[in-house]
């Protein structure tokens, strides 16, 4: 058996068995080490004995074993560790159910993102715990240096420790706001991916298939929660459209533009089934409208088939779930796409607090061009390209500026884009 | 009357000191604290965990708000302390959303040392 493929299986079954390592030694830092060590253990052993037929379960066993002793030797000098080992010599030998494992991954996701850690430490430290990412995996994806991300995550697990974040399930009454918090930091970690606000790359793809797992974790341990699935086809849905969206000379491309045949139809059918499951109960919130809009993008077949008015419509529910001047950008610019240019430019005047976007002055300059106004258009896409952050983002700001001029230079202006905005 | 002594210096100077030096000013708090007692002024006392076990929480609009980290506004005084014995971070935070002034102030949550 080849180390790649024992790396992979401990990457795939290291989340499930740190876990149940960190409910019975209450310790993260020292849960890390033993798994450690279990890994190094089954680099040895399993060349040799062959792949186990419970691979989280050997793991566990070793590990747990490894831990004892630790516990035990300090046990002769310190009474601290001694509850800790009364509580495992207790427990039987042979690994528990499934189930087990899955309510330690659900506590461990909720000690991640309790609401008392920072939130780069909730994402640093669920992408390092449930996905097994090391730290210079995350430090680059948060394009951050790979000390800042290693003291961020000492401090996270010394705060868990000192503080005593508990290693539980929040309570039933306590459960809806919980959840919430760790939806948010999922989406984080997929926006992180997906819309690098910095540097060149674009689409941080692993990021994105990162925040994925943890969302389909979620729904297999919390099957009943319709906000669950709706952020998971919202990833799904979005996600499905990463190929399409920058060229292959690196530009970014709009939905309108993009090659439609790379859209990945499997991610799509999937995330519209997972759509339908959760809208079937019955609890609508804002990721369910999110990935409702997704969804009418993705069942488009050209650009110009967008159920505008529809979508239009679902921004407006989403209003009510999240009144934030992004939503509201965009609910004006789907009015806009369903109403035309006119509607659209009248609802985008009222977005005082997006000045300092570019996304706001990108839509103002496409429902200019929309008007024919190719020369406002162009001013308008040369003041988005100062304020992105983005080098692919602003180098097709600038394009848009450069093919709104030439349109003026071939085709003055008048009236050409009054046709319906489709 | 009874008044409360808070204790304010630079974390970093301790966390830096050689082994040494803090087992000498420890020595002389255990002093500190002995004559306070001798002397029957002493109601209690404690070291607390640094700032980075600290978590803020406040009341907003009816919900408990949590962030990371001490309170670190200038604007609002220390106006009292409660100390609480609670299982988790959980209750306390329970406890100290439950505080009068959780809803206008903001409430500083610290774990207390314990040495031995």
């Amino acid at each position: 058996m080849e180390a790649r493929v024992i790396g992979e299986v401990c990457r795939r079954e290291g989340g499930k068995v740190l876990a149940g390592l960190i409910r019975r030694f209450g310790d993260i830092g020292l849960a890390e080490d033993l798994l450690q060590d279990a890994y190094a253990r089954a680099l040895e052993r399993w060349p040799r004995d062959g792949l186990p037929d419970n691979p989280a379960g050997w793991l566990t066993t070793v590990a747990r074993n490894r831990g004892l002793d630790i516990l035990r030797r300090a046990a002769r000098t310190l009474d601290d560790s001694s509850a800790v080992l009364a509580r495992l010599e207790a427990e039987p030998p042979q690994e528990r159910q499934e189930g087990q494992l899955d309510d330690d991954r659900l506590r461990l996701i909720f000690v991640c993102c309790h609401p008392a850690l920072h939130p780069r430490a909730q994402s640093a430290l669920a992408l390092r715990t449930l996905c097994g990412l090391s730290t210079r995996e995350i430090a680059r994806a948060f394009c951050e240096s790979e000390a800042t991300t290693a003291q961020r995550l000492v401090r996270a697990k010394r705060k868990i420790g000192e503080a005593r974040i508990p290693f539980v399930i929040p309570v039933e009454s306590e459960l809806p706001g919980r959840i919430a918090i760790v939806l948010q930091v999922i989406y984080l970690v997929f926006n992180e991916g997906y819309a690098a606000t910095e540097g060149a790359r674009l689409v941080r793809l692993d990021l994105c298939k990162e925040a994925i797992r943890l969302g389909r974790l979620m729904r297999e341990l919390m099957p009943v929660d319709a906000e669950v699935r709706g952020l998971l086809a919202l990833m799904l849905l979005t996600h499905a459209r990463g190929a399409a969206r920058v060229s292959n000379v690196g530009e970014l491309l709009t939905l309108e533009q993009q090659d439609r045949s790379l859209w990945d139809q499997d991610a799509i059918r999937e995330g519209l089934a997972i759509l339908d499951e959760a809208l079937a109960l019955r609890r609508p919130g804002p990721y369910q409208i999110q990935a409702a809009i997704a969804a009418l993008h993705s069942k488009a077949a050209r650009a110009m088939d967008t159920d505008w008015p529809q979508i239009a419509a679902l921004y407006g529910a989403l209003l009510r779930h999240l009144p934030t001047p992004v939503v509201r950008m965009n609910a004006a610019v789907a009015h806009g796409m369903a109403s035309g240019p006119r509607e659209g430019l009248r609802a985008l005047e009222h977005l005082s607090d997006m000045e300092g976007s570019h996304y706001l002055h990108a839509a103002r300059a496409a429902f200019h061009l929309r008007l024919g106004d190719t020369h406002t258009a162009s001013a308008s896409y040369v003041h988005a390209a100062g304020l992105a952050g983005n080098e692919v983002e602003r180098a097709w700001l600038l394009a848009r500026a450069r093919a709104a001029q030439g349109d003026c230079a071939h085709r003055p202006a008048p009236r050409r884009a009054m046709r319906p905005a489709s | 009357m009874e008044y409360m002594i808070l204790i304010y210096a630079d974390e970093q100077l301790y966390s830096d000191m050689p082994e040494a030096d803090l087992a000498a000013l420890m020595a002389e708090y255990g002093r500190y604290a002995q004559e306070m007692e001798a002397a029957g002024v002493l109601r209690g006392g404690s070291e607390l965990a640094p700032v980075h076990a600290a978590t803020t929480v406040r009341l907003r609009g009816g919900k408990v708000v949590c962030s990371d980290g001490p309170f670190a506004e200038t604007k609002e005084q220390l106006g009292g302390y409660m100390l609480i014995e609670c299982d988790n971070l959980d209750e306390a935070i329970k406890w100290a959303a439950r505080c009068p002034s959780a809803a206008q102030g903001s409430i500083e949550l610290r774990p207390l040392v314990h040495n031995g």
